[in-house]
């Protein structure tokens, strides 16, 4: 028998929709989540004030994505589903960050495998512990794999660069300012424009909150936060810069195509 | 398999149902309904006598927030069933419930409450308004009026800080629901009448949230004065009522070293003047 018209291997179809999720994941901009002494620090380049990339999911666990917005928020709505009612169900206490992990790995495999198109999508669940060996930061690829990182981790946009530069700078036990300044510094092309202060999306999962961990730092907070940093960053937006001429010499890690991030565009 | 139209939400669906709505109570009771507090179940016998009771809330508010305060007696007909405990409840960073009535119930209700806020608060990116928690607990405890009919009655109090107005909030409801929104006090339980004397004749407005405090202890006080379900600050045991206070900082739960000095300053007071602070007459 002859192969049926249109026959593509299943290496093929996995290795098309692999590249397929990755070139999209690599469109948005870098997402770093990192420790800080008091708990974990998300920094999310994001011009929109609505579309949140990071937000709550439980009293300890905190969620940031990169990707394709309706697909992670669709993520993140079963997320707090799933918090809610496991903590309801039995206490509060029993809802951890390595549960939703294991949720979302499933259901991120499932999609992978059985559906045409492969979810967009790469997630951080981090969750905070009453001292910071309790901490755990875990990354999940569109295709289901878990990464249980330690200390740090960046996706989305050139993520590898943006990891590099996290790792040189990164050191235990930061106070928030310096870890806030690391994370602007990781997610910042050597010689670029840092963001400016309304285009950021900071949250921290603090240890010495009661009840709810998760908290937004936005508006005079962040301001005064990011003033204490060494290199403060403009509070004006700056114009677009023109594309970065070393952006044609090597193709990014993850290799996508079309409107790609170089990190020199503070949007 | 099913089409790619319907993932991944398709997917997603199966596990968790996604009713469409901000609610977790329609959540639950679409996906685990056997979770939600008793609803339409019929029992042989009324069982309202056999069970725990939660007795005296009161909520005033002050200039900037409002205060709750609630005894710690539950009694089972004649009997003390507990003496320490809580039926002041912290719903989310900004509003608490206190309870009367059925304790077991009550106490599930006041989980369910507080999941039901939070859940909505991480869906939709904001916080409810007040009038909506306000009439999300009305539905629930409407819910609960089959119940209700056969004994295991529970009525709430419920407190809030505005942002919008800058001021506290107090609503009370009845076993059918409501809500209705109360001016400046309310009180709940079986020592609420004494109580609600008492605070007609103390509150002041525009007071500080330390005077209202102290009003509100002083409320309690002659509410177990008066009321042989609610009891008073247990000095021997060292167990004191639960205030909490809340204001635009947030909901702050007075600790037992703070609420033991305002009893104490009652208490001293009221050795001299058992019925506590008098009235100006004119």
């Amino acid at each position: 028998m002859s192969m049926p018209f249109g026959y593509a291997s299943p290496e093929q179809i996995m290795r098309d929709k692999a590249d397929y999720a990755r070139k999209g994941i690599a469109r948005g901009r870098s997402v770093v989540v990192l420790q800080y002494v008091d708990g974990i620090l998300f920094v999310a380049p994001n011009p929109s004030r609505a579309l949140h990339k990071i937000s709550e999911i439980y009293d300890r666990i905190g969620f940031a994505a990169v990707g394709r917005y309706n697909e992670f928020e669709e993520l993140r709505l079963g997320g707090i589903r799933y918090a809610d009612i496991n903590g309801y169900t039995y206490d509060r206490s029993d809802v951890t960050g390595r549960g939703l992990a294991n949720l979302y790995a499933s259901n991120l495999g499932r999609i992978f495998t059985e559906s045409i198109k492969s979810l967009e999508v790469e997630v951080v669940v981090a969750e905070v512990g009453d001292t910071k060996e309790g901490d755990a930061i875990y990354r999940l690829t569109f295709d289901g794999s878990v990464f249980d990182e330690h200390g740090f981790a960046a996706m989305g946009g050139q993520a590898e660069a943006v990891a590099g530069r996290l790792k040189e700078r990164y050191r235990e036990s930061m106070s928030l300012a310096d870890a806030l300044e690391v994370a602007l510094a990781a997610l910042t092309e050597p010689g670029g424009e840092r963001p400016p202060v309304g285009q950021l999306e900071v949250a921290v999962l603090d240890r010495n909150r009661e009840h709810r961990k998760f908290l937004r730092l936005t508006g005079a907070r962040l301001e005064r936060l990011l003033a204490q940093t060494s290199n403060p960053p403009s509070a004006t937006a700056t114009p677009p810069a023109a594309p970065a001429e070393g952006s044609g010499d090597t193709p990014p890690p993850t290799g996508p195509e079309g409107d790609v991030d170089d990190g020199s565009s503070p949007l | 398999m099913a089409s790619h139209r319907d993932l991944p939400a398709g997917l997603m669906n199966q596990l968790f149902q996604n009713t469409g709505s901000s609610s977790f109570t329609e959540f639950v009771g679409s996906y685990a309904p056997e979770l939600l507090p008793r609803r339409g179940e019929v029992l042989a016998t009324p069982i309202g006598d056999q069970v725990p009771h939660a007795t005296t809330i009161v909520a005033a508010t002050f200039a900037g927030g409002v205060v709750m305060a609630g005894d710690r007696r539950a009694t089972s007909g004649n009997i003390i069933s507990q003496r320490d405990v809580e039926k002041v409840f912290r719903a989310d960073d900004y509003s608490c419930m206190g309870i009367a009535g059925t304790a077991s119930t009550g106490i599930e209700f006041a989980r369910l409450y507080r999941v039901e806020l939070e859940h909505y608060e991480k869906v939709e990116g904001r916080s409810m308004s007040v009038q909506g928690k306000a009439n999300r607990l009305a539905t629930m405890i409407r819910g609960n009026l089959a119940m209700a009919m056969q004994g295991l009655v529970v009525v709430p109090l419920f407190a809030a800080y505005d942002p919008d107005r800058d001021e506290g909030r107090i609503f009370s409801y009845d076993v059918a629901g409501g809500p209705y929104e109360r001016e400046r006090f309310d009180a709940i339980g079986s020592g609420s009448i004494f109580a609600r004397g008492s605070l007609k004749k103390l509150y002041r407005d525009g007071a500080s949230a330390d005077d209202m405090v102290m009003t509100l202890i002083q409320a309690l006080y002659d509410a177990a004065d008066d009321d042989s379900a609610t009891g008073g600050p247990d000095v021997t045991r060292k167990i004191w009522p639960i205030v909490s206070v809340i204001d635009a900082d947030g909901f702050r739960r007075l600790s037992e070293e703070e609420v033991s000095g305002y009893v104490q300053q009652m208490l001293d007071a009221r050795m001299i003047s058992p019925d506590g602070p008098i009235a100006p007459l004119r």
